[in-house]
């Protein structure tokens, strides 16, 4: 997902009778549905998950607007353009938000940045495919956003206060992505026969590293089940992506479109479709930082971050001369 | 840092970070200012226009006021009990305390 494979203690989840006090509590109050606060005790390792799950999840909206940033100049009308720079702005937004929720747990901006910069803290492998053609608007809409939504919506009840929070307005603008990413593939698959021919190319490229954004099946890791104990990872990586798909199927066929897996066909004793697996070991490659985009994309973050240094800079002068005239004048 | 900082945080302590600013935003129909979010801003002027692109770009508020983190107060978390207890045993606050006949009509 937005944030994949993020690591917890690797020690599996306490029996209550192992817990100190303190941390039976704390197991209680998320049992019993209480939001975890800023301010509230809570065990180390939940701290230190929380910021890596946060963060790499803010780290993703950030990193998500380069392949929509490039089409920006080049969007087939002015509509089209305005609906795509309202999009990435969005995404800059949720960034924020989740920037935000994560500093309450004790780490600061910079720090992010810099571990982001620095290649320390991940992003999720989605972004590290390129963006070919206008087409590819359209399926980053319908399926890297709708696998988004898939994660984010349970998410909203998640354990901890301020991430939820940020969840809610997240969940609440995600939705118009996704429907104007199905806007641009409706209008190309019942264009001519090229642009048709386009919207399923995009499908093509996209299907996997889409299923992918779910991360590896975690039935059996240490770290999702510590993460479902503390209710900040509401499902497992194979429950969404199997929604994912059930939905995404009918969508595809609607368009006229194939998804690339001839092995997608509908169970009805499991009331959902089987499907084929992406192949992982790409996304391990991905994740590992050889994919296509990955030298391009930290490129791009960097540059934007040291080429602002002079505008950040100036602003907190201009800030600190005002308010030394405010003082000297009092 | 912000009302909403861990007091026990070890790692922070950031260079030449920009504030912290709690942004509270009024919708358009005469309700209170709500807290909506954070984020940073070198100074209040900054912090308005930011708070303007990050939470009301969907036509949200008609208001927009930004506090520097760090001048709020807040009551700790270990106190909720012994704070918020004296309210929980005065039930004759509430309206419905009171048995009213249905004769008497509607109050």
């Amino acid at each position: 997902m937005y944030a994949q494979m993020v690591k917890s203690t690797g020690q599996g989840v306490k029996d209550p009778s192992e817990m100190t006090d303190q941390e039976r509590a704390f197991q209680e109050r998320i049992d019993r549905g209480d939001r975890i606060e800023p301010k509230d005790w809570m065990p180390e390792h939940y701290r230190k998950t929380l910021i890596r799950q946060i963060g790499q999840h803010a780290h993703s909206e950030i990193v998500g607007q380069l392949p929509e940033g490039n089409w920006i100049t080049r969007a087939p009308t002015l509509e089209r353009k305005a609906i795509l720079l309202a999009k990435v702005q969005d995404e800059a937004g949720h960034g924020l938000y989740l920037y935000c929720a994560a500093e309450t747990l004790g780490v600061s901006r910079d720090q992010l940045t810099e571990d982001l910069l620095s290649g320390k803290m991940k992003y999720s492998s989605i972004f590290n495919y390129p963006t070919l053609n206008w087409a590819d608007m359209g399926a980053v809409g319908w399926l890297v956003d709708g696998a988004a939504i898939m994660n984010q919506v349970p998410l909203q009840r998640t354990s901890y206060g301020p991430y939820a929070r940020a969840m809610v307005r997240i969940c609440k603008e995600e939705s118009f992505h996704q429907r104007q990413g199905y806007d641009i593939m409706m209008k190309m698959a019942k264009g001519t026969p090229a642009q048709k021919n386009m919207a399923q190319d995009a499908l093509n490229r996209t299907w996997f590293p889409a299923l992918m954004m779910f991360g590896p099946s975690d039935a059996e890791s240490v770290h999702s089940a510590q993460s479902m104990a503390w209710k900040i990872k509401m499902n497992s990586n194979d429950e969404l992506r199997q929604k994912f798909v059930n939905e995404t199927v009918p969508q595809a066929e609607f368009l006229g479109l194939t998804v690339p897996d001839p092995d997608c066909k509908w169970n009805e004793e499991k009331g959902g479709y089987d499907f084929s697996e992406p192949d992982w070991s790409e996304f391990f490659d991905v994740i590992k930082g050889n994919g296509p985009c990955n030298t391009e994309r930290l490129a791009a973050r960097n540059k934007a971050w040291d080429d602002g240094k002079w505008v950040r800079d100036g602003l907190m002068a201009h800030a600190e001369k005002k308010e030394a005239r405010r003082v000297a004048a009092e | 840092m912000g009302i909403d900082t861990p007091t026990s945080d070890g790692n922070t302590a950031s260079r030449n970070e920009w504030p912290l600013w709690e942004i509270f935003i009024r919708g358009q129909h005469g309700l209170n200012h709500r807290h909506v979010g954070s984020l940073h801003a070198p100074d209040a002027e900054m912090a308005i226009k930011n708070a303007r692109d990050v939470y009301t770009r969907r036509n949200e508020g008609v208001s927009i006021w930004a506090v520097e983190a760090q001048h709020i107060a807040a009551s700790s978390p270990s106190d909720k009990g012994p704070l918020f207890e004296p309210a929980q045993s005065k039930v004759y606050r509430h309206p419905t305390f009171y048995d009213i006949p249905d004769e008497a009509g509607h109050m």
